[in-house]
């Protein structure tokens, strides 16, 4: 076991962690984060997708270890964000959200894709999000919510 | 009216909890002092069970009990109950659950679960349906003649390995053959492949002290899981409670019976509650996929392009298990026919037993089946007529009002539009127009299939429903619809605003938080692209219900007759004089007037709904089976790489008769959505065996699913409107019958541009370059030609 200290979602947190435990584990078992979502535990399905000092991880394939004294940020999170909040209005506005359960992955992937590229067009988008799955297949829907919400991003600085 | 937003594009109402993740899926629920269930699983195909050592997995730490099948002697199944929770005497697949290992924590009982040691009596495994059928072919279920099944509606042959035999007879196919002219015959194949939906099936268990029983879990039919578990397990059905929150991902994979009567049993022994998440690889080798297919067909037409004769053998493989699978049988057989007026049908459809992942429902179940065939034989006879695939449906396709369907049952004027359909495809697609390939050694191509589908379902599948009307006046709608990402909440909650002239705001429906068992009414499943039809009907019934109650009282306020009550944007009033009026609100807890006196009460409204006029169908497959058809279809232009076999889909158009468009929104995702699921099958999908039954793909890796990167450049749906007579605002399903139509629409583009059959999926590069290889050499090596001559150019 060992203590961790990272802010999750703005918030300060310290966790007792397992050596070998996944920052997925960390999230949803000790620090209550469901938004955080699992479809395959290893490295296939993008669900799990969050955000570590700012850029975008597999939580299912990070230590928890890895995230001592850095920043954490998932969909829930993400809501208080001006900019991210924009881009989930596009996803409602847009009808990108079937089941939901890959929809929190695809904000914080798109999220993190649009502050890196406020310009991002069609292909930009599908590299940037081609590592999730959504198997109701709301990638027309999404890829309308993405290219609408560079709106908000378009005043945003360029981030690492 | 006031408040219309029918037809508009409404969101989800559940979409802000689905963008920031805070939707609760059973998959976050937890129990404080919940145990952890780790399955061990077959490694053999068939085999005796002689004995399961447990003894050091008990001893395991963190582990509070281990279990077999010895432990739990049920049989469970939707249509015949041929599962067991755990494998008993033997096992039927690799995958096929053994021991279940409960602990503490999940990776206490993944570490027990490693040392329960089986010892196994390999038997001869049985893993092709043609063999399977067959004399002498070893049982996957020998004691077939003693499972419970639905008299009436499936037919097993005990003793056999077919789990039902079902026969479609219409006219007399040899005399339709005889005045054949031109006659098509082929056999079609379709893989096994999995519904992958991005939550896994998981649940939580609880047999509490009192013996009443609660369970969460990831399903699509809260009252058929409970109705089915408890009558498999012999509790009362009032003691087991089951909470369905919102599911990430059906797909028909949810519906029936899944995992809950193990996870109930477990927990009964335990006296603890307990959960049970499948890991990805067993969703994908020891949970149902979806049956695969061989399918032997004869099709003869006149040669002015009748349909004159049809006749098929549908062998479905059903796999270890085939509680669901039984009415795929049935369905794949009764609808056989499809869009068509076939003069002369003789089908036969069978559910087969084999040693792989049993099978179960898959969006549109029979439909994707038998529509791969016959889609296919459509563009291969207009091509040997001299027709084109067009003309030859124009000529065949269903005319509402004077056709009838192979079950004997009418088309019916309001049942759509199907040639509108046609002509929205082809014209969407622009289908008479060739396109230039991207390089010279590409082909562009154009093909176009029909559909249509009604949900296949047991003659009594009812629904109902309830409304409240709030302090306020805001509405409370409640069924029994499960919410998996389809729409269906937010199409009803639109239907409760227009019935009572008020913005969807005011209307909340109940699924946000789940369906359960204890707290919302009746409908049979959330499957079959039923619920908006069923559902709406019996909601419009509970409105009507509450309206009344309304009116009731407002001819005592109003001193009209109760049929002069107007109730429209919210407002209560006479309709003579409008000027009187009072809101919803004054009469949601009863009307109170100035002294005092109350009258009425709260207002709560009910209704029902059952299927009208259903019957079983005969021993010939005759008899009226379905509630509504929707007709449907797919175009696509395609282009085939000539060099590597890739096909990559351009455009794709779909058009449906929808009835009535409820939400624009929802259904757009459905049609786009459902259309990349479709072609997800299409082009990739195929669950990979090897001779012993292994499966070779249990990962998303190997097993591909459409990604972001696969969208088609353009895609677009059409949606006619021919009211359905009793749909709610004349509505009708379409959930399932956005992906049916994919396939064949692809290998007809495909057929159409190279004149290279395909009668197998997936068609991923590796099968269709093998098939031009195969069937026109030619085009390959003028392709690579081009190429040559290409990066000739090029270098110098
Ligand atoms: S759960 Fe991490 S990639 Fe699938
Ligand atoms: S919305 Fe269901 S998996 Fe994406």
């Amino acid at each position: 076991m060992r203590e961790i200290r990272l802010r999750i979602n703005g918030i300060e947190r310290e966790l007792h962690v397992e050596d070998n435990e996944t920052l997925l584990e960390a999230l949803r078992n000790r620090a209550g984060v469901t938004s955080v979502k699992a479809a395959c535990w290893r490295g296939e399905c993008g669900l799990c997708t969050v955000l570590l000092n700012g850029r975008p991880v597999k939580s299912c394939s990070t230590l928890a270890v890895e995230a001592d004294g850095k920043t954490v940020e998932t969909a829930e999170g993400l809501y208080f964000d001006k900019r991210a909040k924009g881009l989930m209005e596009s996803f409602v506005r847009n009808g990108a959200t079937q089941c939901g359960f890959c929809t929190p992955a695809f904000v914080v992937a798109s999220h993190a894709l649009l502050l890196r590229n406020p310009k991002a067009e069609d292909e930009d988008i599908k590299e940037g999000l081609k590592g999730l799955i959504c198997r109701c297949g709301t990638y027309v829907n999404m890829m309308r919510a993405v290219k609408e919400a560079r709106q908000y991003y378009a005043d945003g600085k360029q981030t690492a | 009216m006031e408040e219309n937003v029918v037809g508009k594009r409404v969101p989800q109402v559940d979409s802000w909890l689905k963008v920031t993740g805070t939707l609760r899926y059973s998959f976050d629920i937890e129990l404080p002092g919940q145990l952890y269930v780790a399955l061990v699983t077959s490694r053999y195909a068939h085999a005796r069970i002689r004995s399961v050592d447990t003894s050091d997995a008990i001893k395991s730490p963190g582990i509070v009990g281990v279990f077999t099948g010895k432990d739990f002697p049920f049989r469970i199944g939707l249509y015949i109950a041929d599962r067991d929770l755990l494998a008993t005497n033997k096992v039927r697949w690799v995958g096929h659950p053994v021991a279940a290992v409960v602990g503490t924590s999940m990776a206490a009982a993944e570490e027990a679960a490693e040392k329960v040691s089986v010892d196994y009596e390999p038997l001869e495994p049985v893993l092709d349906v043609e063999k399977a059928i067959e004399k002498g072919a070893p049982l996957v279920h020998e004691d077939m003649a003693s499972y419970n099944y639905y008299k009436g509606f499936i037919n097993p042959v005990p003793g056999t390995n077919i789990a039902n035999d079902f026969r479609l007879v219409k006219g007399d196919v040899s005399s339709g053959f005889a005045e054949s002219n031109v006659i098509v015959e082929e056999t079609f194949k379709i893989p096994q492949i999995n519904h992958a939906p991005m939550e896994v099936q998981n649940v939580l268990a609880y047999w509490r002290p009192d013996d009443y029983v609660e369970v969460w879990t990831s399903a699509q039919s809260p009252f058929a899981t409970r109705y089915l578990t408890a009558a498999s397990l012999n509790i009362p059905v009032n003691r087991l409670i089951v909470h369905v929150p919102p599911a990430g991902g059906g797909f028909g994979l949810k519906a029936g019976i899944g995992w809950e009567p193990l996870a109930i049993m477990i927990s009964k022994s335990l006296r603890r509650p307990v959960k049970l998440v499948l890991s990805r690889s067993e969703q994908m080798t020891s949970a149902p996929s979806r049956d695969g297919l061989v399918a032997n067909v004869k099709a003869g037409f006149s040669k002015d392009g009748r349909f004159k004769a049809y006749e098929a053998t549908f062998m479905m493989d059903a796999g270890a298990y085939a509680d669901y699978t039984v009415n795929v049988a049935r369905t794949t057989g009764y609808s056989a026919d499809g869009a068509y007026d076939i003069e002369n049908i003789s089908v036969k459809s069978l559910a087969i037993y084999t040693n792989k992942i049993p099978t179960t429902a898959m969006r549109g179940f029979g439909h994707p089946e038998n529509h791969w065939p016959l889609e296919q034989v459509m563009d291969r006879a207009a091509d040997m007529l001299g027709l084109d695939p067009v003309k030859i449906r124009e000529i065949n396709l269903h005319v509402p009002g004077k056709s009838v369907r192979g079950t004997g049952e009418p088309v019916r004027e309001y049942d759509g539009n199907p040639r509108g359909v046609l002509e929205a495809l082809v014209k969407g697609i622009g289908y008479w127009e060739v396109e230039k390939p991207s390089e010279p050694w590409k082909v562009r191509a154009k093909g176009l299939a029909m559909l249509v589908k009604a949900p296949s379902q047991p003659p009594n599948a009812g629904a109902s429903a309830i409304v409240k009307i709030d302090e306020d006046g805001t509405i409370d709608v409640i069924t029994g619809t499960g919410s998996m990402g389809q729409g269906t909440p937010t199409s009803l909650a639109i239907i409760a605003a227009e019935a009572f002239g008020v913005p969807v705001e005011k209307v909340k429906v109940n699924q946000l938080e789940g369906v359960s068992t204890d707290q919302n009414p009746y409908t049979w499943q959330t499957v079959g692209s039923r619920g908006l039809y069923s559902d709406g009907i019996a909601l419009l019934r509970a409105i009507e219900d509450a309206k009344n109650q309304i009116r009731e009282m407002a001819s005592a306020v109003f001193r009209v007759p109760k049929d002069d009550i107007e109730i429209r944007g919210g407002q209560v009033y006479p309709r003579t004089h409008p000027e009187h009026r009072l809101g919803l609100k004054d009469f949601a807890m009863g009307y109170t007037y100035p002294n005092g006196n109350t009258i009425g009460g709260p207002v709560i409204g009910r209704g029902s709904y059952a299927p009208v006029l259903n019957t079983f169908l005969d021993e010939k497959g005759h008899g009226h089976n379905t509630v509504f058809h929707t007709y449907g279809g797919t175009a696509v232009e395609v282009e085939i790489d000539l060099l590597t076999g890739e096909v990559r889909v351009i455009k794709v158009v779909q058009a449906f008769d929808v009835g009535r468009v409820i939400n624009l929104l929802t259904l757009e995702g459905q049609a786009f959505g459902g259309f990349i699921m479709g072609m997800g099958s299409a082009l990739y999908e195929e669950i990979k065996f090897d001779k012993q039954g292994w499966v070779l793909n249990p990962n998303l890796t190997h097993y591909y699913v459409p990604r972001i990167t696969d969208l088609p450049d353009e895609i677009d749906a059409v949606f006619l409107e021919t009211p359905q007579m009793d749909g709610p605002l004349g509505a009708r399903g379409i959930g399932e019958h956005v992906m049916i139509a994919v396939a064949p629409a692809i290998s007809n583009a495909i057929y159409r541009g190279l004149k290279v059959k395909l009668n197998e999926i997936p068609m991923n590069a590796e099968r269709v370059w093998k098939a031009i290889k195969e069937q026109r050499p030619e085009l390959i090596s003028s392709a690579f030609e081009q190429a040559l001559s290409r990066a000739e150019e090029i270098h110098v």
